[in-house]
């Protein structure tokens, strides 16, 4: 990962902008380096991956699967999170995420963050923050996505 | 009748030279005046009435390049009958062409300044003679930043043109659908999520909108979330426009005509009236 450290990159990573120093030292510790080649599949919907990624290059598509159809229903760059449901630790994948491009992550696992959390409920609260935010902004826009506002009758709904 | 509705109320003869397909239902035409006619010159941001003789009148936005005296560009989404009825001329056939009207992109607003602009389905029509003239007089501007969101990338206006304004210096040109197949590869999400892909200088960044209302609220909501004051967020709106002039009150909005006192306005000046109910 270049010269930089593991906490230097992290530091750089728009998720833990305002993170306490040793709150990113304790994602550090954790933080495992990968890298996914273009139209690699990271994880199928359903499955139960316990990992928590932060993009650092490339981009990742969320996909749906339907009989004979595949729906695109967001992509994720650098700077932005990939499953944060592992963090919860409940039930499988929610989509597939597949790679558009060479990827580069830094991939957590759920399970270690929280242990982390339980240890040091400051740290915890600083991560739950986050991740809510992650959530709402996500429901925002599945929102906004779902009033389909370019289509000719927009928000005719009923 | 007064000079200014005389004006106003003048419909000159448009003859149409050619009608471009630029998605399944949206096509771009271009008009020039008719023999003995003269075109009036017109600001970013403007709108003409055009009409379909025998059909209908109707409000269009001018989106070619303000620097082209001879001629006005359109870009129409067919979603009705007297739209239908306008992207359905050929070539040599004679429209009614009134106006100029309405606010202008108050460019000079952001001289030496970041240009942003978040474009939302048809909405990139109207912006985009904005764009042509930051493009013309690019040393008066800082950064050009197109933000650009449509429902599918079948959907999408002037692909070929926001390959070419991203290749221009100190350009950004981001492009998202609601909706992407697998042979997209492009971004996927509403246009608000392009944001995070950006790098803005709110002190410094003047922002011009136009979309669905829907998107501008929530297009507005980010910008103020990332520190954009009121008074550099502009955006364009739309309402029933009938007279062009602010005579026949059909486009009314609070204590304003869109048709005049719009369709650009400031979110400082509009901000009263966008959440009201029942206006």
């Amino acid at each position: 990962m270049e010269s930089k450290s593991l906490e230097e990159v992290l530091r750089e990573h728009p998720f833990l902008e305002g993170f306490k120093p040793e709150h990113v030292r304790k994602m550090a510790e954790l933080a495992l380096e990968v890298q996914f080649g273009r139209d690699q599949i990271i994880f199928r919907e359903g499955q139960e991956s316990g990992l928590f990624f932060l993009i650092l290059s490339g981009k990742v598509a969320l996909e749906v699967s339907a009989p004979g159809r595949i729906f695109r229903v967001q992509t994720l760059e650098a700077g932005e999170e990939l499953g944060w449901s592992s963090v919860l630790g409940e039930g499988g994948k929610h989509f597939q995420a597949r790679s558009l491009e060479t990827v580069r992550a830094l991939a957590f696992e759920g399970s270690r963050l929280r242990q982390a959390c339980e240890q040091d409920p400051s740290f915890g609260y600083a991560l739950t923050r986050r991740l809510l935010k992650v959530v709402a902004e996500r429901l925002q826009a599945t929102r906004l996505q779902l009033l389909d506002v370019y289509a000719p009758r927009a928000a005719k709904l009923i | 009748m007064s000079t200014l509705a005389t004006a106003a109320m003048t419909t000159i003869r448009g003859r149409v030279v050619s009608v471009e397909k630029e998605t399944h239902d949206t096509f771009t035409l271009t008009v020039t005046p008719a023999e003995g006619q003269a075109l009036e010159p017109f600001e970013p941001g403007q709108f003409n009435m055009l009409y379909v003789f025998g059909v209908g009148e109707l409000p269009i936005s001018i989106s070619g390049d303000p620097e082209d005296a001879e001629r006005l560009v359109y870009t129409v989404r067919s979603v009705g009958q007297a739209t239908h009825a306008l992207v359905s001329r050929r070539p040599g056939d004679v429209i009614g062409v009134r106006g100029p009207f309405g606010t202008s992109w108050p460019v000079q607003a952001a001289r030496r300044k970041d240009v942003l602009v978040v474009a939302g389905g048809i909405g990139l029509a109207p912006l985009r003679p904005l764009i042509y003239h930051v493009l013309r007089h690019r040393d008066d501007y800082v950064r050009l930043l197109v933000l650009y969101g449509a429902r599918s990338p079948r959907d999408l206006l002037y692909r070929k043109q926001l390959a070419e304004w991203a290749r221009a210096a100190d350009t950004q040109v981001l492009v998202t659908v609601d909706y992407g197949g697998l042979s997209w590869r492009g971004h996927v999400g509403v246009v608000t999520t392009l944001f995070r892909q950006l790098r803005l200088h709110p002190a410094e960044t003047v922002a011009f909108i136009c979309g669905p209302e829907i998107m501008m609220r929530y297009v507005i909501r980010q910008l103020e979330a990332r520190g954009l004051a009121p008074t550099d967020i502009y955006f364009s709106m739309e309402r029933n426009m009938k007279c062009g002039a602010g005579f026949c009150g059909h486009c009314q909005l609070g204590p304003y005509f869109v048709c005049k006192d719009g369709p650009v306005f400031s979110y400082q000046q509009m901000r009263p009236w966008l959440d009201r109910h029942e206006i």
